[in-house]
């Protein structure tokens, strides 16, 4: 359908026009996904809280979102009178932007991938730690206390975690000996005890955890703590610039369940996948749909979270990225490196 | 053709982005200019086929050293009057400094004659080439002693660094964790069977 839609063009626009479209076929399910997820997020909490949840437009409230959306992008944006009036513009788009410049290498399938580069894992990494620029300027240039209050919060603990997560991501590059998303998927091929969540458990959890922390989502949320700093780092903002700290948020949110199921529970690999009988029907096979399903309980873990847990102190959250999760990773990474060396589990091969 | 087209933009940019770092007035536009500059020499060694070295700038740099910086000069209040104070008394040597290096930049360029190897443009790297792999099959096996030198000094670094800062502070309140997690309920909670106080009354329908 590609060839079809480009195919008029002259030889030289083709592969533009081609990649054009391939990131519109990303990006348009990415966004929708989002309004579904700030949907569903409602509906749960709302149910482990025992209410109903949005449920006045449309269906089940599923065109909530989308009046959402409408809502925020015709108000209007206010700009405060001593604000940085540049940078105040500026933050909203560099956190959006590399929330979304991610996609390019996250593989879906064993085939759809944008850009199968060898270094995906390490893109992902330097793209992700470069959206705190966006938190860091808002609060900055919004020129309020509480927005400042909030953006250093915010930049501390995800200084803090980044380092944790890093040192887990180390984990698994030692096991599948490659930077590719798609390679380290396919090496953990076999059944559902070569996933790497098996060996390596414990990074697995703490992966997950400061992923919670990186985007900032309770119980980790004190950048936007309202009892204590109104709502942090975007206090001042309203409609559209609002509503991009917002989109990538969650885009955020998608990417890190995403990268879990990807790194840790063997992507789009089947869970059948290596038990007699049932692992050769179509159930065993591996496709969009086990990963889509691995996604969406990470997605649900989330709000799990949100409505579960209170929110951490500020001084616990740095004492539980410094003290516990890196020493618990670098533990790990040694433990991990004698296995590589007797040849223990999944390195016996 | 298009490469070179992107060097140059990139080139510019980041030419552009280092003189903004020392002209701006504002620091933080002066640290922004700087995240700029790193990032377009990350563009620019992704062109030279070294994505490994490019990816761990824009994330090292980038991504951690560069908050920081813009985190102390965030919270500082840096006068750039009092910085700017000396600037006439030492421009001269600074130009001269300037002078020198862009001279000798041309002379090794421009004047091939005297002895200075040009590199020639290396051969594209065959496609399934991994810069990754190419550079830690070196740093683990021919430079393995340097490297672990380096990180050797990189922690004890950081350890001076932390003691030069840590200070006792009186009177400051602060959470055993370990005692608090280590507490059972024989230390906090005390059955005291007590007398009863008063007779319960017996006439119970009459009251």
């Amino acid at each position: 359908m590609v060839e079809f839609l480009t195919g008029w063009l002259p030889e030289g626009l083709q592969f533009t026009a081609r990649t054009l479209l391939y990131i519109v076929a990303i990006l348009l399910p990415l966004i929708i996904s989002v309004a579904m997820l700030t949907l569903a997020e409602r509906k749960v909490i709302g149910a482990m809280q025992a209410r109903l949840g949005p449920n006045r437009v449309g269906p089940f409230g599923l065109l909530q979102p989308f009046a959402d959306v409408i809502k925020l992008l015709i108000k209007e944006v206010l700009l405060p009178n001593s604000a940085n009036r540049f940078l105040f513009l500026v933050a909203p788009m560099l956190t959006l932007v590399p929330a979304l410049a991610v996609w390019a290498v996250m593989p879906f399938s064993p085939t759809a991938v944008l850009a199968d580069i060898n270094a995906g894992l390490l893109f992902v990494l330097a793209l992700t730690s470069m959206g705190v620029y966006g938190v860091i300027l808002a609060g900055w240039a919004s020129n309020s206390k509480y927005a400042l209050l909030g953006a250093m919060r915010s930049a501390a603990q995800i200084v803090a975690y980044e380092i944790a997560m890093g040192f887990a991501l180390v984990g698994v590059l030692m096991a599948s000996g490659t930077l590719n998303l798609g390679q380290i998927v396919e090496g953990q091929s076999g059944n559902i005890a070569t996933w790497y969540w098996l060996p390596l458990f414990p990074l697995f959890i703490v992966y997950f955890i400061s992923g919670v922390a990186e985007t900032n989502r309770a119980p980790f949320d004190v950048a936007e703590g309202e009892s204590e700093i109104v709502a942090g780092f975007h206090v001042e903002y309203s409609g559209a610039a609002f509503a991009m700290f917002f989109l990538a948020e969650y885009a955020n949110m998608i990417l890190i369940a995403m990268l879990t199921a990807l790194l840790f529970t063997g992507g789009w690999l089947s869970p059948f996948q290596g038990i007699p009988v049932i692992g050769d029907t179509f159930l065993g096979a591996s496709n969009f749909i086990w990963l889509a399903l691995k996604t969406g309980f990470f997605l649900f873990c989330f709000l799990w979270f949100r409505a579960t847990f209170p929110r951490y102190r500020y001084d616990q959250i740095m004492r539980l990225g410094w003290k516990v999760f890196i020493p618990i990773t670098i533990i790990w990474l040694f433990v991990e490196g004698v296995m590589v060396w007797a040849k223990i589990g999944p390195w016996s091969a | 053709m298009i490469t070179t087209a992107i060097f140059w933009l990139f080139a510019l940019v980041l030419v552009g982005a280092a003189i903004g770092v020392v002209t701006s007035r504002n620091p933080v536009y002066s640290v922004l200019y700087l995240v700029l500059a790193f990032f377009n020499s990350a563009v620019l060694w992704v062109l030279l086929e070294a994505e490994f070295l490019g990816i761990v700038l824009v994330l090292v740099y980038v991504g951690a050293v560069m908050v920081l910086f813009l985190f102390v000069v965030m919270m500082l209040d840096v006068n750039v009057e009092k910085v700017k104070e000396g600037f006439t008394r030492y421009m001269p040597i600074g130009v001269f400094v300037a002078l020198t290096i862009v001279g000798q930049i041309c002379y090794v360029v421009w004047h091939k004659k005297m002895g200075f190897e040009l590199m020639v443009t290396p051969a594209p790297t065959p496609e399934g080439y991994s810069n990754t792999e190419a550079i830690g099959e070196v740093l683990y096996t021919q430079y393995v002693y340097p490297f672990e030198l380096a990180a050797v000094i990189l922690l004890v670094a950081i350890v001076a660094a932390i003691t030069l800062t840590m200070r006792k502070r009186q009177g400051l309140k602060v959470q055993d964790i370990a005692a608090q997690v280590a507490v059972n309920r024989n230390d906090r909670v005390r059955i005291v069977s007590m007398d009863v106080e008063r007779e319960p009354s017996t006439d119970g329908e009459s009251s």
